[in-house]
């Protein structure tokens, strides 16, 4: 079971404090996604979990149990890391079998399940090939398969896909998330990727300069995201900020609005201005219009969308999906 | 035209390489041409190339006044062992250096290096005395223990380098797969650096092998390497250039081999650093 707990848990490099006090709770079986922008701390976070780096003061407990003084080897945790980091002189096979080896379990055995996560990843033709010659989204299935063989109390996961391009990055994404679902272990899963934290999470975990802004299912925070930061991280594009006369109205110091709710018109409406740029995707076409008086707003219009650059346009909010934010830039409810 | 310049170019380059490669190895081939001739014709002037007279004389009163293999066992043992000695203590060494760095690791190692700075005779009176003292004058043992400790800043230098470009995420994910920090140095770290560690093997036996303060002033006979035995035939008067140069062929021709053999990793550890 891996059920994982932080209490005041700090961590501090000379005398910079890249976390500061911190809790979380995370429940045993869950998918949880540290996500934030670079340099946030949210790797760091998941090494204090591993034990690869020593906390500064504060407890960790994995399963009930304080783990802030063990070895990383004794956590009970496996980890997956962005470089893969398999080792390059042995056999695909053996890279696998290597943390059965280190926990000194009989061959036959080491065998059995080497083979048994090998038939899952796909990656029976490739046990005796060197990670040198395997294409990276099968080293990425490698580095998961020496993950799961020991079957761990969790999984950690440090930005694994982000050296894959980006078609396989969505077949790993959807992967990991069907590992999920048939081993039901705990993950925690770090990226500074919004898209992967929606598509995956059970829980995310915002962060910013080593603090948590909020923590949620993806559409909790979607929907009530807590502050201005998490409503402009969260969802893609990302959110229009309004401020002024226009955010007063709604006695606000600042109005969000997602491009998804914006209603757009020839005339009327309350809002005009002009059409900017138009990125057709297809499926979709986000318009860029400039309003007299106020930053660019970004309208999303599904499928394919008639206007043209410089034609005159008017918006109108859906005032039931309006977000609004205090000085501070925290939200209203 | 640009075609032509390069062509040129190239030609003039390789001349001056070949030009500067057979001045370096001059020496050598005049050693090895000299032990072949009279000592007369060794110091005939003007001297001849090739046309002299061959012979194998040199080499057989070389055998005949002192015992060769015994001298050729002392250099294979005290470079062998002072390099494996070195190598099992900067192994960790260098581990520790590159992967857990402190604040002054960098101060250590350019202090580690300083001591190479330092001219060795003047050192030679204590050392001798301690080693008159702890009866390791003349000793095998003695000369491994002086040898490794001259020789370790370069090793651990080497080593940390090599070291350096291990991808340390590699150790860290052997750490979380469980190694202990010695399965972690034996399964991961000396295998990945194998190239490095036999790189590094092989400078410091060439080292070791060509020492000659040391092994000159601390030896007598039992334990003398070859270098020893090339300078007993040196002496202040008389005729010995062409038994010189038949001891010094017969010195360095198992180093000559080895590292003909070994020069791509000898390259690798002579340039090490200076590539990322």
């Amino acid at each position: 079971m891996g059920r994982i707990t932080l209490s005041k848990v700090t961590k501090t490099f000379g005398d910079v404090e890249v976390i500061p006090p911190l809790d979380l709770e995370i429940e045993d079986g869950e998918f949880v996604v540290f996500v934030g922008p670079s340099g946030c701390g949210k790797s760091t976070l998941l090494r204090l979990i591993a034990g690869l780096e020593d906390v500064s003061s504060g407890e960790i407990e994995i399963d009930g149990r304080p783990a802030t003084d063990l070895p990383p080897a004794r956590r009970g945790l496996a980890m997956v890391f962005q470089s893969y980091a398999l080792y390059p002189h042995m056999s695909v096979r053996k890279n696998i079998a290597f943390p059965l080896k280190m926990a000194k379990m009989d061959a036959a055995e080491q065998e059995r399940r080497v083979l048994a996560a090998a038939k899952t990843l796909n990656l029976t033709d490739y046990l005796d090939r060197r990670p040198g010659q395997l294409s990276g989204g099968q080293r990425q299935r490698v580095a998961i398969g020496r993950a799961i063989v020991r079957e761990p109390e969790a999984f950690l996961f440090d930005e694994p896909l982000s050296n894959l391009d980006a078609a396989l990055r969505v077949n790993m994404r959807l992967e990991i998330s069907e590992l999920h679902q048939s081993l039901k272990t705990t993950m925690i899963y770090v990226t500074h990727d919004q898209v992967e934290a929606m598509t995956m999470a059970d829980k995310i975990v915002v962060l910013r300069a080593g603090h948590i802004e909020q923590v949620g299912s993806p559409l909790e925070l979607y929907r009530s995201p807590a502050n201005l930061f998490v409503a402009g991280f969260i969802g893609s594009p990302k959110m229009n900020f309004i401020t002024g006369e226009e955010a007063a109205k709604h006695g606000a110091r600042t109005i969000g609005i997602r491009p998804e709710h914006l209603a757009i018109a020839q005339d009327g409406g309350s809002w005009r201005g002009r059409v900017g740029v138009a990125e057709h995707l297809g499926s979709d076409t986000f318009l860029h219009v400039n309003v007299d008086g106020q930053d660019p707003l970004t309208v999303r219009v599904p499928g394919e969308a008639g206007y043209r650059h410089g034609d005159t346009v008017s918006l109108t909010p859906n005032l039931e999906h309006l977000h609004r934010f205090d000085e501070t830039g925290l939200a209203l409810r | 035209m640009a075609r032509r310049a390069t062509g040129t170019r190239k030609l003039v380059v390789t001349a001056l390489a070949w030009a500067v490669g057979l001045a370096i190895f001059f020496p050598i081939l005049w050693t090895i041409l000299t032990s072949f001739k009279t000592e007369a014709e060794a110091i005939a002037s003007p001297p001849s190339l090739f046309a002299f007279r061959w012979t194998l004389e040199n080499y057989v009163e070389v055998n005949s006044r002192s015992d060769y293999f015994l001298h050729f066992m002392n250099s294979v043992v005290i470079s062998l062992g002072s390099t494996l000695l070195g190598l099992l203590i900067a192994i960790p060494a260098a581990w520790s250096m590159a992967f857990v760095p402190a604040k002054r690791t960098k101060d250590i190692l350019m202090w580690m290096l300083s001591t190479k700075m330092l001219p060795p005779v003047g050192v030679l009176v204590p050392i001798y005395l301690m080693f008159r003292d702890f009866g390791l004058l003349d000793t095998r043992i003695g000369l491994i223990v002086v040898l490794t400790l001259i020789n370790l800043p370069i090793i651990v230098w080497m080593l940390f380098t090599y070291f350096k470009e291990i991808p340390g995420e590699i150790l860290e994910a052997a750490r979380m797969d469980g190694a202990s920090l010695w399965d972690e140095v034996v399964y991961v770290l000396t295998p990945m650096a194998v190239p490095g560690i036999a790189s590094t093997l092989l400078l410091n036996i060439i080292l070791a092998w060509n020492e000659a303060f040391w092994t000159l002033n601390l030896t007598a006979a039992k334990a003398a390497p070859l270098t020893a035995f090339i300078a007993s035939y040196s002496s202040p008067e008389g005729l010995f250039y062409a038994k010189l140069s038949a001891a010094s062929t017969l010195a360095i021709a198992p180093i000559l081999i080895l590292g003909w053999f070994s020069q791509k990793q000898l390259v690798r550890g002579l340039t090490f650093g200076a590539v990322k």
